[in-house]
């Protein structure tokens, strides 16, 4: 893939994650934040289905903003290679892990497996 | 052939921040704050994860996270998001040409035309408006 | 004592005297062929208003030290041979005076990130093949000499778009402080990219696509983050940085 298509990407990522952190902590701040972090509470924002694929689309969004950050960060700390590669395919397994972990969170919840 | 020392400067010259200017500082601490909020952002997914342990669990964990420590290390998160939104908007703004100046046939003293006061004055913005939104994150916290 | 001196010079020559000071100049000594040992060798140089680094360190070497290793040409800043780092700071020595420095020991060291010949020599065979590979000339089918034909023609504003960029000494100090450069031996740089805007703006040429498939690489132009120090230290208003922002604009998009 081509530095500038993942560094579109890059920006992009940021700024569609801006918009929805930004609605993500407004909804903490609704109800008085120590209310909003109640389980009866967060279980019913996630039951609320456009609001669990909201986080869904976060985690996605910031996954990918965070680990390709992570990556350009330490291309430029060591060159090589084989340190290239693994940098590489190191944050891309990270950043699928992730996504998967959260996403385990958010299905599982929204859909009453708790 | 050999390996050449390229009397590289390594990561003591890449985090110096001091001697050229506001927008080296800036650069800097948008670094650690990606890192910060990377850090923060795998805890977030793990003590969001506890939710599946049941109430119990989930209340176990809040009283982790819900005491004065969780609470400024949470500010902490909030002063280096607002940052790195902030200066990242800039920095992309930046990318793409816009605030730069426009080229020019250069005089003495030759000040940098890219070294404005508009990016100057938006870096301080960008550090104005995280420690701003500490103060309220931190009101909010431990006003409750 | 001083009255009488400056009475005296404003018959002989109304100039006004500039009181001789002292400062300390501690220059680093190393030699990479012998060993990695890097000192530093102490002289006491008396100065005056309009003394420049270079004046100092070429005192040195004329009675003092004959063995200190330095390059320099043309003592006026057009040549780029003689940058240095200068109390921490890359500089051009022959355009940095020692009263402005205001300091009384000025210590001068070899730019970082260029491979050390000996003491305040370094190699540039890195960056100049860096710049060779940004093919910075004017690429353009049409340009052989043929008869008939005339010369490409341009307004002055289209000079203007570029003419600042074609400024460049290639004297490297962009590419010792740039932060990325610090860690990243990969990295283009700042001098290079620069100059290939320098092309890219200028309407006689037509490779600006061969030259954006070539920094468009993962230590290409993306590993700028704007942080304009290359800037801050450029001697010639060069302004490096604008040029690789509004460079790297033609690849995301915001100009065609």
């Amino acid at each position: 893939m081509r530095e500038s298509l993942i560094m579109k990407i890059h920006y992009g990522t940021a700024l569609a994650s801006v918009a929805l952190v930004a609605v993500h902590i407004l909804f903490r701040l609704t109800q008085g934040f120590a209310e909003s972090l109640q389980y009866e509470s967060v279980i019913a924002n996630y039951k609320f289905l456009p609001y669990a694929g909201m986080l869904e689309i976060i985690l996605i969004l910031l996954s990918i903003h965070g680990f390709n950050g992570l990556r350009v960060i330490l291309l430029e700390l060591k060159q090589g290679p084989g340190y290239e590669k693994s940098v590489t395919y190191g944050c891309l397994a990270a950043m699928a892990l992730t996504i998967l972990y959260g996403s385990r969170t958010i299905f599982m919840t929204s859909f009453g497996m708790v | 052939m050999a390996k050449v020392d390229e009397n590289k400067e390594g990561i003591k010259g890449m985090a110096n921040p001091t001697r050229y200017g506001i927008e080296r500082f800036a650069y800097l601490l948008m670094r650690l704050t990606g890192l910060g909020l990377l850090a923060y952002f795998v805890a977030h997914i793990y003590e969001t994860s506890n939710i599946l342990q049941g109430k119990v669990g989930w209340e176990e964990f809040l009283e982790i996270t819900q005491t004065p420590e969780g609470h400024i290390i949470l500010a902490i998160v909030i002063g280096m998001s607002v940052f790195h939104t902030v200066n990242g908007i800039r920095v992309m703004l930046g990318h793409g040409g816009i605030g730069v100046g426009k080229p020019a046939r250069p005089d003495y003293p030759y000040v940098p035309q890219s070294q404005n006061a508009r990016h100057k004055i938006a870096i301080y913005s960008a550090i104005v408006l995280s420690a701003l939104a500490m103060m309220y994150g931190l009101a909010v916290m431990f006003g409750e | 004592m001083i009255d009488e001196r400056l009475q005296t010079s404003k018959t002989e020559s109304k100039n006004i005297i500039s009181p001789t000071k002292t400062i300390t100049l501690r220059i680093s000594r190393s030699n990479p062929k012998k060993n990695a040992e890097q000192k530093f060798d102490e002289f006491k140089i008396p100065y005056q208003k309009w003394t420049t680094v270079l004046d100092a360190i070429l005192e040195v070497k004329k009675h003092l030290d004959h063995s200190v290793g330095v390059r320099y040409s043309c003592r006026q800043a057009s040549c780029g041979s003689c940058g240095m780092k200068i109390n921490g700071r890359p500089s051009l020595a022959c355009f940095t005076k020692l009263s402005e420095l205001k300091s009384n020991v000025v210590t001068v060291e070899p730019m970082n990130n260029f491979p050390i010949i000996r003491d305040l020599a370094v190699g540039f065979e890195r960056m100049f093949s860096t710049h060779k590979k940004l093919k910075p000339y004017i690429i353009n089918e049409e340009s052989e000499i043929k008869p008939g034909k005339k010369e490409f023609l341009q307004t002055p504003e289209d000079v203007e778009k570029y003419i600042q960029f074609a400024n460049c000494i290639k004297c490297g100090l962009c590419n010792s402080v740039c932060p990325t450069m610090a860690t990243d031996s990969s990295f283009i740089g700042p001098q290079a990219l620069a100059q290939a805007y320098r092309y890219v703006a200028d309407s006689r040429d037509k490779g600006k696509d061969e030259r954006l498939k070539i920094i468009d690489d993962s230590h290409g132009i993306f590993r700028c983050h704007f942080a304009g120090s290359c800037s801050q230290v450029c001697p010639k208003g060069v302004d490096p940085a604008m040029g690789i922002q509004l460079l790297r604009g033609y690849l995301l998009g915001f100009r065609d």
